[in-house]
Parts: C-alpha cells; sequence; structure tokens
C-alpha cells in the first residue's frame, strides 16, 4: 500500500447499509402481513403464504438479513476508524456481502416452500446452513484481520462486542445445526428429546444475546458517542458489563423451558443466570445514556440522537422485563403468551431496530459523500412513527398476554377450566389488530426511511475516505 | 432419581455453577479496585473523537449486581439446581404439580361423587352438571369434534342419533374411557371395477344417485367380498366391531364415489383415544352424560 494514500473500505458498508434498509422492509412487511393473518385468517394463501410458513421468513429477514446487514456495515465501519487501517481479507470482504445476501434469497425461496428444520431461528435446510458457516468464517477473519493490522495499541469498546458477537454466533450456529442430511432439503438434527430443545434454546437465547445485544451494543458504544460528541461515561463499566454480560449470557436458555422435561436443576440454574444478566445487560444502557449527560439539549433537535437513546431506553426496559420473565412464577403465567411477542418486540423493534436506524442516519450521508440526510425533518417523523408504533405493539401484547395467560389458568370452584382455549382467542382479537397497527406504522416509517436514503444517494460520491492516522496517546 | 448418568457430572455441574456466580462477583469486586478518576478520560483516542472516560461504576448498579449474586445462591441452597442436591425445601416441579391437583381433586371430591352416583339420565337432567360437562367438553374434547360437537372429517358428529360403537350409556363411558380402534380393512386387490361396483351398491344403500347395473353387480361382489361380515348381509353395519352402518346417510369420510372408492381400496384406520387414566371416573361419567345430552338419540 505505500506510496499510494490507504483509504477505508466504504463500498462494502455502503452495500450492507442499503440493504439494511431493503431487508427492513421486507421482513417488516411479512411480519405486517402474518400479524394481518392473525386479526383476519382468510389471508392465509396456498400453502406457501399461509402463516406457519411466513412467520419463519419473518424472523429470518428482520434477525438475519435486517439484522444482520446493519451490523456488518456498523462494524466493518467501525472496525476500519477505531484500528485506523482498511479492512483485511481482500476478496473475501465482497465474499461476505454477496455470500449473505444469496443466504437471504435461499430462505426467503426455501421457508415458503416449506422446506424447514423445524428449529426455531435456525430453521435453513443444511446447504444454506454450510454457505451460513462459510459467510461467517470468512466475517470473522476479516474482522480479526482488520483488528490484528490495526495501528493504535487498545482495542476499542465496540469492537469486543463486536468480536465477541462473531465468536459466539460461530460457535451456537455450528453446535446447533449440527444434522445428518437425508437429501438436499432435508434433514435431522443430531439430538433427540429434551436435550434438542436444551440444545435448541442454548442457541436460540444466544442468538438473542448475541447477535441481537452484543452485536447491537458494539453499534451502541460507536455511534452514540461520535453522534453526541461525548467520551463513554465509564471505561471499567464497559469492562465488566462486558465480560458478565459475554459470560452469563451462555447459561440463560433454560427459561425457555420452564415447567417442561427439563430437569429442575437446569431449570434454576436457567433461572439465576437469567437473573444475574439483569446487572451486565443494564451496564451497556447506563454507560449509553450517561455518555449524554451534559448533553442532553442535543436530544432537542438531533432526530439521530432521538433513535439512539430511544433504543436504549428500551433495551433497558426489556433487559428489566426479561429476568423478570425468567421468574418460574412469572413465567408460569407469562410462557406461550403473547406476553413473549410482545417482550421480544420491545427489543426488536425498541432496541435493534432503533440503534440500527439511528445508526444508518449516521452513516448514508457519510456514504454517499453528503454531510447530513436529504431531509432531517423526515427523520424526525421515522422517529415518531417508529417510537408511537412500537409502544402499540408492546402495550397491546402485554395486555393480550396477561389476558390469556389469566385466562388459560383460571379455574372455577368445580375444577373445570373457566374459559375455553378459543375464548383467549376471541379476547385477543382488539389486541392483535392493535399490534397490526403498530407494524403498520414501523413499517411505514422504513418506507420514510428509504425515501430519504435514495434522496440522499442521488447523486451522491462515493469516493472511500483516507485512513486517519491516530491521535497521539495524551495520558 | 438421579438426572445424571454418573457422580462426575453431578459434581461437575455443582462445581462450575458456583465458580461461575462467583467469578461475577469477583470481576466485579477487583474492577471496583481500580484507580477511577472521574470526569478525566483513560488518555486513548480512536476515529480522532472517541474517548472514555474513567468515571468509577455507579454504586446502586454495584449492588443490584451483589444482590442477584446473593440471590442466586441463597436460591441453590433452597431449590434444586446443584446437581442432584435437591435443596432444603425439596422443592420439585413435578411435586409442585401433584399437590396442586391433589388439592383440587379434594376440593371437587363430594361433588363428583355425588355425581358418580347417580344414572347419566340423572346427570344429563342436571343443570350445574352439564355445565361442568360443557366446560370438560370444550377442554378436551373440542380439538377433534369441534366446538359444536358437529364433528368433522374423520371425526364424528355427536348431535346425530348415529353411534358408530353405540349410543347406549354404557357404552359411550367405555367409548370416552378405554377408547376406540376403529379398522376398515384395504381392499385394493378387489380390483378397481369391483370396487367402483361395490362404491355404487352402498351408494344405493344410503340412497344416493348411483349406477344400477353398477350396483346390482356391487350387490354379489358385497357377499362375496366379505364385507357383510362387518357391515352385516343388509349393511346397517354391527356396533360391536364400530363397522359403520352404510344404509344411512352419516358417513364419516364423506359419500362421494372416489372418497368411497378410495375408503374401500385403501381401508381407514382411526382412533378415540382412551381417557380413562388422564381424567379419571368421575370426569368420564360427567363427559359421557353430558355427549347423550347432546341429543344424539
Amino acid at each position: 500500500m505505500s506510496g499510494t494514500q490507504t483509504t477505508y473500505n466504504d463500498k462494502v458498508v455502503r452495500q450492507f447499509a442499503v440493504m439494511t434498509v431493503i431487508w427492513g422492509i421486507v421482513g417488516m412487511l411479512v411480519g405486517v402481513i402474518i400479524a394481518a393473518q392473525l386479526v383476519w385468517p382468510e389471508l392465509n394463501l396456498g400453502p406457501w403464504l399461509t402463516y406457519g410458513r411466513l412467520r419463519p421468513l419473518h424472523t429470518n429477514a428482520v434477525i438475519f438479513a435486517f439484522g444482520g446487514c446493519a451490523l456488518f456495515a456498523t462494524s466493518y465501519w467501525c472496525v476500519q476508524r477505531t484500528s485506523h487501517a482498511r479492512l483485511w481479507g481482500g476478496p473475501l470482504v465482497p465474499f461476505t456481502f454477496w455470500g449473505w445476501q444469496i443466504v437471504i434469497l435461499l430462505a426467503a425461496i426455501s421457508l415458503p416452500l416449506g422446506f424447514t428444520t423445524g428449529k426455531e431461528y435456525a430453521e435453513l435446510e443444511w446447504p444454506i446452513d454450510i454457505l451460513i458457516t462459510l459467510v461467517w468464517v470468512s466475517y470473522g477473519l476479516v474482522f480479526f484481520g482488520t483488528i490484528a493490522k490495526r495501528t493504535v495499541s487498545h482495542i476499542y469498546v465496540a469492537n469486543w462486542f463486536f468480536g465477541s458477537m462473531i465468536i459466539a454466533v460461530a460457535l451456537l450456529h455450528l453446535v446447533n445445526s449440527a444434522a445428518v442430511p437425508v437429501s438436499l432439503t432435508r434433514s435431522f438434527s443430531v439430538y433427540s428429546g429434551v436435550q434438542d430443545a436444551m440444545i435448541q434454546w442454548w442457541y436460540g437465547h444466544n442468538a438473542v444475546g448475541f447477535f441481537l445485544t452484543a452485536g447491537f451494543l458494539g453499534m451502541m458504544y460507536y455511534f452514540v458517542p461520535k453522534q453526541a460528541g461525548r467520551p463513554v461515561y465509564s471505561y471499567r463499566l464497559s469492562v465488566v458489563h462486558f465480560w458478565a454480560l459475554i459470560f452469563t449470557y451462555m447459561w440463560a436458555g433454560p427459561h425457555h423451558l420452564h415447567y417442561t422435561a427439563l430437569p429442575d436443576w437446569t431449570q434454576s440454574v436457567g433461572m439465576l443466570f437469567s437473573l444475574i444478566l439483569l446487572a451486565p445487560s443494564w451496564g451497556g444502557m447506563i454507560n449509553g445514556i450517561m455518555t449524554l449527560s451534559g448533553a442532553w439539549h442535543k436530544l432537542r433537535d438531533d432526530p439521530i440522537l432521538k433513535f439512539l437513546i430511544t433504543s436504549l431506553s428500551f433495551y433497558g426496559m426489556s433487559t428489566f422485563e426479561g429476568p423478570m420473565m425468567s421468574i418460574k412464577t412469572v413465567n408460569a403465567l407469562s410462557h406461550y403468551t403473547d406476553w413473549t411477542v410482545g417482550h421480544v418486540h420491545s427489543g426488536a423493534l425498541g432496541w435493534v431496530a432503533m440503534v440500527s436506524i439511528g445508526s444508518m442516519y449516521y452513516l448514508l450521508p457519510r456514504l454517499f459523500g453528503k454531510t447530513e440526510m436529504y431531509s432531517t425533518a423526515l427523520v424526525t417523523v421515522h422517529f415518531w412513527i417508529a417510537t408511537i408504533g412500537t409502544v402499540l405493539y408492546i402495550a397491546s401484547m402485554w395486555i393480550a398476554g396477561v389476558m390469556q395467560g389469566l385466562m388459560w389458568r383460571a379455574v372455577n370452584a368445580d375444577g373445570t377450566l373457566a374459559y375455553s382455549f378459543v375464548e383467549s382467542v376471541k379476547g385477543s382479537y382488539p389486541f392483535w389488530a392493535i399490534r397490526w397497527l403498530g407494524g403498520v406504522l414501523f413499517l411505514s416509517g422504513m418506507l420514510i426511511m428509504a425515501y430519504n436514503m435514495f434522496k440522499t444517494m442521488a447523486g451522491g460520491n462515493t469516493k472511500d475516505a483516507p485512513v486517519i492516522a491516530p491521535a497521539a496517546h495524551h495520558a | 432419581m438421579s438426572d445424571f448418568v454418573s457422580e462426575f457430572w453431578n459434581l461437575y455441574v455443582i462445581v462450575i455453577v458456583l465458580v461461575s456466580i462467583l467469578a461475577c462477583a469477583v470481576l466485579l469486586i477487583v474492577q471496583g479496585k481500580a484507580t477511577f478518576t472521574p470526569g478525566k478520560t483513560m488518555g486513548h483516542v480512536w476515529d480522532e473523537t472517541l474517548e472514555e472516560y474513567n468515571n468509577p461504576m455507579p454504586k446502586w448498579w454495584s449492588w443490584m449486581f451483589v444482590i442477584t449474586v446473593v440471590f442466586a445462591l441463597v436460591y441453590l441452597a433452597l431449590y434444586p439446581g446443584l446437581g442432584n442436591f435437591k435443596g432444603m425445601l425439596g422443592w420439585t416441579s413435578a411435586g409442585q404439580h401433584a399437590a396442586e391437583v391433589a388439592k383440587m381433586d379434594a376440593q371437587v371430591k363430594p361433588l363428583y361423587d355425588k355425581y358418580m352416583a347417580m344414572d347419566l339420565k340423572a346427570v344429563a337432567a342436571d343443570k350445574q352438571a352439564m355445565e361442568m360437562g360443557k366446560r370438560l367438553y370444550l377442554t378436551y374434547c373440542m380439538q377433534c369434534h369441534g366446538a359444536d360437537a358437529r364433528g368433522s372429517k374423520g371425526f364424528p358428529n355427536l348431535t346425530d342419533a348415529d353411534w358408530q360403537w353405540g349410543g347406549e350409556a354404557e357404552q359411550i363411558v367405555e367409548t370416552i374411557a378405554n377408547g376406540r380402534m376403529g379398522v376398515m380393512p384395504p381392499h385394493a386387490a378387489l380390483g378397481g371395477e369391483t370396487i367402483k361396483d361395490l362404491a355404487n351398491y352402498v351408494r344405493s344403500l344410503s340412497g344416493l344417485p348411483h349406477d344400477s347395473v353398477r350396483a346390482g353387480k356391487g350387490q354379489t361382489a358385497y357377499t362375496e367380498a366379505g364385507c357383510i361380515g362387518c357391515h352385516g348381509a343388509d349393511g346397517t353395519g354391527m356396533q360391536a366391531l364400530g363397522a359403520p352402518n352404510l344404509t344411512d346417510k352419516v358417513w364419516l369420510y364423506g359419500s362421494s364415489e372416489a372418497t368411497i372408492i378410495e375408503t374401500i381400496t385403501n381401508g381407514r384406520q382411526n382412533k378415540m383415544p382412551a381417557w380413562k387414566e388422564f381424567l379419571g371416573d368421575a370426569k368420564v361419567h360427567l363427559l359421557a352424560a353430558y355427549v347423550t345430552s347432546l341429543g344424539g338419540k
């Protein structure tokens, strides 16, 4: 590289950032469709567009397509800028982009056709799993290769989180997806019975813990201090909550299997580590929100900060709710109800989507040679629509969930159940309609974002930025 | 019963759980002893502006962390969690369930005893008993027989007068308590033409439109192929075997020629599960009374 000035590889960031918005719209549209199917069951069309096939498409699209592209874009941007080095890996870099897009397309085709392993959040069949592994290992090589060639001695905190996410997701994916193939489109898990359930939820909860929490905390640790223009609140808090978080999350899976065939001791251990997880989770929220102390006024007119700080509030709320729901007696009421669905979406919409949207609004103008988005007013509009949509979603699911839980357990003096299941379904309709409306609002916000993005891209300059020399230490 | 195949795994779980919980506390304590310079940065700068303050961790947060760790240790002393150690309270989820069931059973026993002593007709005439019966039906039976008890393809309608296994009180109790296995053997060996003749014959028995030439041939085949063994010479079936009456208008799988051909060719297997063990005699008694009250006579 000597002689010519080294630049950051922003092309791959640009690609992933644009696809974040596109896949966000696709994934959330499918979410709105399945929410509508619960209110109007006639919308279940053919075998291909029935709820059972579209639901995994929704979860895969929002988690791995939308969330995944957001993680790739932000981690590639962050690791270059905080390592003061261009991405390592040459052809591996575009491979991660195109490989990931092919994984998403294969998911979008195979899931409606009915090919599934039946493992939640890991439904894709084995050939796609192998492609995911190849892309993910390449991602790890690129990320850690870039860390290795950094020109600063310390590794920035955001990269700890991105790095732990990459390692843990590789481990989870390989262990949980282990299967014996019988044909190109069919395989059987190598685990069976309660072991299969435990492995699945060890995976499932850590997909939340690492993919949707650690990765997005990495995002938070770069974009919040950047946008706020303030130092991170406490280095020591980062250290403690990082190690405690990644260590404790690994244990929490059994809380998905309370009061099942899983041995009691396993359930207890899962519950206790879920409770211990409260403080490490909140460490990230505190560090993010307190970073803004002394600059609270910026929240008033900066919609990007509004997205980022609101996302941390939802993060704090759902990471409080999570440990509470892991307590056996609470779980006895909440499990299998829409409360769980509401909890997941307070994390998914309120935290993951909002922090990603805020980060994309930070990145997009910079990726296309602009100083700000085409319309800041539309960013503000997006913020309010997204917030109202999220609140409608969560509140309706809380009410529906608690109602369902109470109806299912209500017993008459004669020992019979007070309500039949279908009565709880009937009672849920109004709340499912409100949830659908919340989803429609959130999706509308994404459409506004897409318009704003294409307007920002128009006539933009896509020249890669030069690598900045690290600042001298001033201890 | 031990959850472990060997004592090693028991010890492994105990050690790794305790060490892991204590490791969280050690991490917090050791890091809390670092030298803090509130309001000053650590001195590292990334990407021109990224810095970190050397602020201490918030006290309330550290205490919250400690409280959860202490709670975990206390919980592990009281409840199962450390391998085979059962906890000082001796709680198990199976035990909790059994205790709740026993408590409810004791509470409702006088009521069920009262109904058990009455015959089904009397129970069916009792308003409160029928409300209970309906709720039991909506909990355990509606998944197959439908909320209105009219059934669907393969699941009998309980509101009509047709009873595959008999509609007398004792027969309904027997059906619910011990279940039923209905088997129509496959007759593909008869050949397509003969099966079509048979289908037309049984349609004629039911008063449905049919090809009378084929029905005539079918009548002969009906005897020769052995259909009479279960469905009887006149086609009115045999409740002891669960062989349906072919002369009425009730067709469990459908009465179209194609469906009947499919039934004769491939046979049918169906199962009513046995509920005695799960529900107990008293609830079966109440459910049987409720089913008889649905009007099927």
